[in-house]
């Protein structure tokens, strides 16, 4: 005798197997939301990396179409042969000249922001003032701001200077190394600041107490003890501003002026002629050089923690 | 032991609490003094402010008011880095980026002695505590007991006036830490450094101090040697907290003269030396006694009981066997007494058994009334 009429433990049994069946159909939504975004997410952010790559060991030099491994490119730009094909070419001495200014900017920029950027964040974590967490937000502004805002409003704050200089010598400088420089230790100060800021906060206190403790007063417990445990996060905090001063395009095209074009700068102007090969080259070699002074700052940085906890 | 080393008047130390406007008192205005060469420990339980006093004398802190005077100087203003004390910190803090050696003679740099001789210096306090054989190796590359060592040579090279010491044995293990108990307090009387020991571990204090003082919610309750403490506890905290105490409640009945006789809630009544604060009559009160103090005895095969000595009678509850002694509980009216008794011979340890009567007895003066 079967009953047509469900039992209450037939309904509840029921129930749990319709929910059952909603939770599986959710999981599926939810797999292909997990699996398929995220996979289209790295495409995007790394195909066309991986088809610049691959396409500087390109034999031929067409862009659109393999012909071969080759390591040509590489060796026009090593050669200094870059547009002509014969050695010392002009383009050549053009890419060499703006590597040169690439990385002599970074490396100005970058000491100075290293002296600017540990003073901000000492001053940051240790002073007692008021305004401190909005002091601290506002070094965020690098990460916030637009580069073209800031390319701009550099661009116009140089104006207005040079516009006042003008007013009172009667003489007009002009946008070059020392305005790049300025642009850029203003966003590496930043860098540098949050990299030392976070060794600070993980640094235990009790070593400068300790250091006091035995004698030392506040000049020699810094140079003696704080310094040398600060010493990788800003070594850290360095690289990353000298990868960040050597890979700007946006704020430098602002500020550059005759004769101080940056390797992203001529990097840019060999794309208005046309797309060659050799920029795929010269873009790895820049990809590859940024990812070790990156790699090398997390490496400082990570080792930094282990050691200051 | 005579000159005061360290005198501190009234410290108050308050800190701003979580909450908005409010100040937490971490130290709530405690005086005492330490003198030339002494062994002297704070001990307290967790948060009563003794690493925050410890902070106050080595100038890491401020106090909020009060007056902290070490060799006679006014310490008020006056920065850690010029103060005459050294410290060893709870968690060591040696400086990861140097060696054992440049760690030990950092003080001693700092004071700007010659090079060599800091370098000598430094040597002979590793080898006084042992360790000559890891100058160069980096902190990190010790052994917790290592480390102690390290920070405690640190602090001694620099022969201060007082040495701090914030828990030094915390981090160690049990036997690591008997050992160092006993080394440091050889150490100490050798030096004739005084030294001043937080600790939380009351076999620490009672073992290594030559005076402790007991501290609890910020202020000092009790300040005595060990055997002080320990025999005539001013309070049922110290009491308690200072090795184990039954407390059983009572009511005075009667005085005569320094004594009293008192009723226990089983309305036997027990004669015991009345604190020299004065007790008024029918108050509530506390007697104190040591489970090691109390004798068991049989019911009916008990001897006489000797002059001087109180009796109670109870019923025994557990009996735990833990091989060097016995230990009973025994109910007396409402209260569980814990006896402790050794096991001198192995006749004795079974010679009471559960549910057994008993009498309790105990020397008179090894009780303790205690005000509520
Ligand atoms: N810097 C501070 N800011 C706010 N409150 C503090 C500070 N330092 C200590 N306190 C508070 O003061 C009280 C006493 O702290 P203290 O560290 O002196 O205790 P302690 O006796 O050393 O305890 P423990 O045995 O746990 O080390 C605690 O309630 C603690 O929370
Ligand atoms: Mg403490």
């Amino acid at each position: 005798m079967v009953s047509q009429i469900a039992t209450p433990l037939e309904v509840r049994q029921q129930q749990i197997v319709d929910r059952a069946r909603r939770t599986r159909q959710l999981h599926r939504v939810g797999k292909v939301g997990l699996i398929v975004a995220p996979l289209a997410g790295y495409f995007f952010l790394w195909a066309p990396i991986v088809l610049l790559v691959a396409f500087s060991f390109n034999a031929s030099s067409s862009l659109a179409t393999w012909s071969g491994f080759s390591f040509q490119w590489y060796q026009t730009i090593f050669d200094g042969a870059i547009g002509s094909g014969s050695p010392n070419s002009f383009s050549s001495r053009l890419m060499l000249n703006a590597l040169g200014n690439s990385v002599l900017v970074a490396l100005i920029a970058t000491l100075i922001s290293c002296v600017i950027g540990t003073l901000v964040a000492l001053s940051l974590a240790r002073g007692r003032y008021p305004g401190k967490r909005l002091l601290s937000g506002l070094l965020y502004a690098p990460i916030i701001i637009p580069d073209v805002t800031q390319g701009v409003s550099l661009a116009l704050f140089f104006k207005v200077v040079f516009d006042f200089i003008h007013m009172v010598s009667g003489e007009r400088p002009v946008t070059g190394f020392t305005t790049i420089i300025i642009g850029h230790v203003a966003f590496n100060i930043s860098y540098v600041a949050i990299v030392v800021g976070a060794r600070l906060a993980d640094m235990n206190p009790r070593y400068e107490e300790a250091a006091a403790d035995l004698g030392a007063g506040p000049w020699q417990a810094f140079r003696r003890v704080t310094l040398p445990l600060l010493m990788p996060g800003i070594i850290a905090g360095g690289l990353l501003a000298f990868t960040m001063s050597l890979d700007d395009f946006v704020i430098t095209f602002f500020l550059s002026g005759v004769g101080t074009t940056t390797l992203p700068l001529y990097v840019y102007s060999l794309l208005k002629v046309s797309v060659t090969p050799e920029i795929n080259a010269i873009s790895t070699v820049m990809l590859i050089a940024s990812t070790a002074f990156v790699g090398a700052s997390l490496w400082f940085q990570g080792n930094a923690t282990k050691t200051a906890a | 032991m005579s000159d005061v080393k360290v005198r501190l008047v009234n410290v108050v130390k308050e800190f701003p609490s979580q909450e908005k406007s409010g100040q937490t008192r971490a130290v709530d205005g405690i005086s005492f003094d330490i003198y030339d060469g002494e062994f002297f420990a704070m001990l307290g339980p967790s948060g009563c402010g003794k690493t925050t006093t410890l902070r106050m004398i080595a100038g890491f802190e401020q106090p909020t008011s009060g007056e902290i005077i070490l060799d006679g100087v006014p310490m008020q203003g006056v920065p850690a880095f010029q103060r005459p004390v050294n410290t060893v910190f709870q968690d060591y803090v040696l400086f990861p980026h140097m060696t054992v050696l440049q760690n030990v003679m950092f003080g001693l740099q700092m004071a700007k002695v010659p090079q060599a001789e800091a370098r000598r210096r430094a040597q002979d306090a590793l080898d006084l505590v042992r360790l000559p054989k890891v100058a160069e190796r980096k902190p990190r590359e010790l052994s917790g007991g290592q480390q102690q060592r390290v920070a405690l040579a640190r602090a001694l090279v620099n022969r201060p006036s007082v040495l701090l010491l914030d828990e030094p044995l915390g981090a160690l293990d049990l036997k690591l830490r008997r050992e160092m108990q006993v080394e440091l307090k050889a150490m100490q009387t050798e030096l004739g450094i005084t030294f001043v020991y937080v600790t939380h571990d009351q076999e620490e204090a009672l073992t290594m101090a030559d005076r402790i003082a007991v501290m609890a919610g910020g202020h000092v309750l009790q300040i005595g040697t060990p055997s002080a403490i320990y025999e005539t506890p001013n309070s049922r905290f110290v009491a308690d907290f200072i090795g184990e105490t039954n407390f059983l409640e009572a009511q005075l009945v009667r005085r005569q003269g320094a004594e009293g006789i008192v009723a226990l809630d089983d309305d036997t009544q027990v004669r015991v030396a009345l604190p020299e604060r004065g007790i008024s009559d029918d108050q509530l009160v506390t007697l104190a006694i040591r489970p090691e103090r109390l004798v068991i005895q049989p019911y009916n095969s008990a001897p006489p009981l000797p002059d001087g000595w109180e009796e109670v009678v109870g019923h025994v509850g557990q009996v735990q066997y833990i091989g060097t002694d016995m230990r009973y509980y025994v109910r007396i009216g409402g209260h569980h007494v814990r006896v402790r008794a050794q096991n001198a011979t192995a006749a004795t340890a079974h010679l009471i058994r559960e549910r057994e009567v008993v009498r309790l007895r105990w020397q008179r003066d090894n009780a303790r009334l205690l005000i509520q």
